[in-house]
């Protein structure tokens, strides 16, 4: 039996102009699963109905073995929740909101937080009503790492952040996983932070989840295949073919699930195959959305 | 700890093959000795700020070249014999070969010119290199 620290069996939740449908998604203990999806894909529902903020409609749920929402009070206490629009208390200062966390969660780690303090560059004497956005970003995921969660819930976690402060909270990420009994599940549009650090990567578009899987195999199945046809050739018949692009003498093929016996295939059928060329998230991320809305039109 | 490995966002491969690469250079400059621990997968992530998938994928795939070997439970150490001097260049000498194959034939050279290219190169860097000898004898 695998681990499980997060489990969505069916889960749907019907609004007026939106619906998550069927909401299947299992995320392995010790891993980190980075969720990406367009704006209003329905990543924060997700994240919300996954911290009992709002209840499905059915499916169920279950966080660190507790059903969620009926359970949910025993599953936060070692869930670690930071999201954009998640308030901080404007007229106290930093201290004030690490001694109130203390005082909540017996785990909180005052050494490790001290040293967050540093590297985030944070003042702990400031007010958070004078901290800039990003501060504030970094102020709120200083005070869910401290506790030192089992589980990491951080919706858009680096949103908003500079580049130095960017990487500072990728290391810290990673840094958490040295412990295999600990979990991360991070939203984000921010592809090149997911393509680095997540283990299991998840799609979601209009309410689906379109994808859901190892990033290495993922990344794997995808291929751009540059090839040259000789004149009055037709295009070489492939299985997993997403888009066609180029021209018809040099046609480019992306595949989602790529196999090399593929490019031979092409070569038998008279084309000379030029370059295949791995994609990033991004070009994946890109090209999936865009050809399952023009089927949804067509 | 072992920031020494770089990987390139902008290096179009993927990460786990930047990763196998310059483990191989560091165990073939021999900074890496042979029989020696290496970090484990959830270190080295750390230290990398990839993902733990990326970096077993990496040693994963090491294995299977017998570069590096892995006890159960006990973590990675250096191959006794990775035999890395000869076979790194080996491929990389395989991978530019693939290229001038490859570009020869855009370019719609036939084998032989292709030989002939190759002669005709090795016989100017040749010349070149005696030059060169040439000019340092001169200036002793």
């Amino acid at each position: 039996m695998t681990d499980l620290a997060v489990q969505f069996t069916g889960v749907t939740k019907q609004y007026k102009h939106f619906t998550l449908q069927n909401v299947n998604l299992e995320l392995a203990t010790g891993s980190i699963m980075g969720f990406v999806g367009a704006n209003g894909a329905g990543k924060s529902t997700t994240i919300r109905i996954l911290m009992g903020l709002i209840h499905q409609d059915s499916g169920a749920v279950k966080v660190l073995g507790h059903d969620m929402p009926a359970d949910q009070a025993a599953a936060k206490r070692d869930i670690g929740f930071v999201s954009e629009d998640m308030r901080l208390y404007g007229p106290a200062t930093v201290a004030w909101h690490m001694e109130f966390i203390r005082s909540i969660y017996p785990q909180w780690d005052q050494l490790y937080a001290e040293d967050l303090l540093r590297r985030f560059d944070i003042k702990k004497e400031q007010k958070v009503k004078g901290l800039s956005h990003g501060q504030r970003v970094k102020a709120a995921l200083l005070l869910a790492l401290a506790r030192r969660p089992r589980l990491l819930v951080l919706d858009e976690p680096t949103t908003g952040l500079d580049p130095v402060a960017r990487r500072e909270v990728l290391a810290e990420l990673t840094a958490v996983l040295a412990d295999e009994n600990r979990t991360i599940l991070f939203s984000s549009h921010n592809t090149l932070d997911v393509e680095q650090i997540s283990d299991q990567i998840t799609f979601i578009d209009r309410g689906s989840i379109i994808d859901s899987a190892n990033k290495e195999i993922f990344l794997d199945g995808w291929r751009r295949l540059r090839l040259m046809l000789p004149p009055n050739t037709p295009l070489p018949q492939l299985p997993g073919v997403v888009e066609v692009g180029g021209s018809n003498r040099l046609p480019v093929l992306t595949i989602s699930h790529f196999d090399p016996a593929m490019v031979a295939a092409c070569q038998q059928a008279g084309a000379s195959v030029q370059a295949v060329d791995p994609m990033t998230l991004e070009e994946i991320f890109v090209v999936n959305v865009q050809n399952r809305r023009e089927k949804a039109i067509a | 700890m072992n920031s020494s490995i770089v990987i390139s966002q902008s290096d179009g491969r993927p990460m786990y093959l930047q990763i196998m690469e310059q483990i191989k250079q560091k165990v073939a400059v021999g900074e890496w000795a042979p029989g020696e621990e290496i970090p484990s997968i959830r270190m080295m992530s750390v230290a990398l700020r990839v993902s733990v998938i990326t970096v077993k994928r990496a040693y994963l795939e090491l294995e299977r070249e017998g570069v590096i070997f892995t006890q159960h439970g006990k973590g990675s150490i250096v191959a006794k014999d990775p035999g890395l001097g000869p076979r790194l260049y080996d491929q990389e000498f395989e991978e530019h070969m693939e290229q001038v194959v490859r570009i020869g034939s855009l370019l719609g050279l036939s084998e032989k010119q292709l030989t002939l290219r190759l002669h005709e190169t090795a016989a100017r860097l040749n010349d070149a290199v005696s030059s060169d000898e040439d000019l340092a004898k001169e200036t002793l």
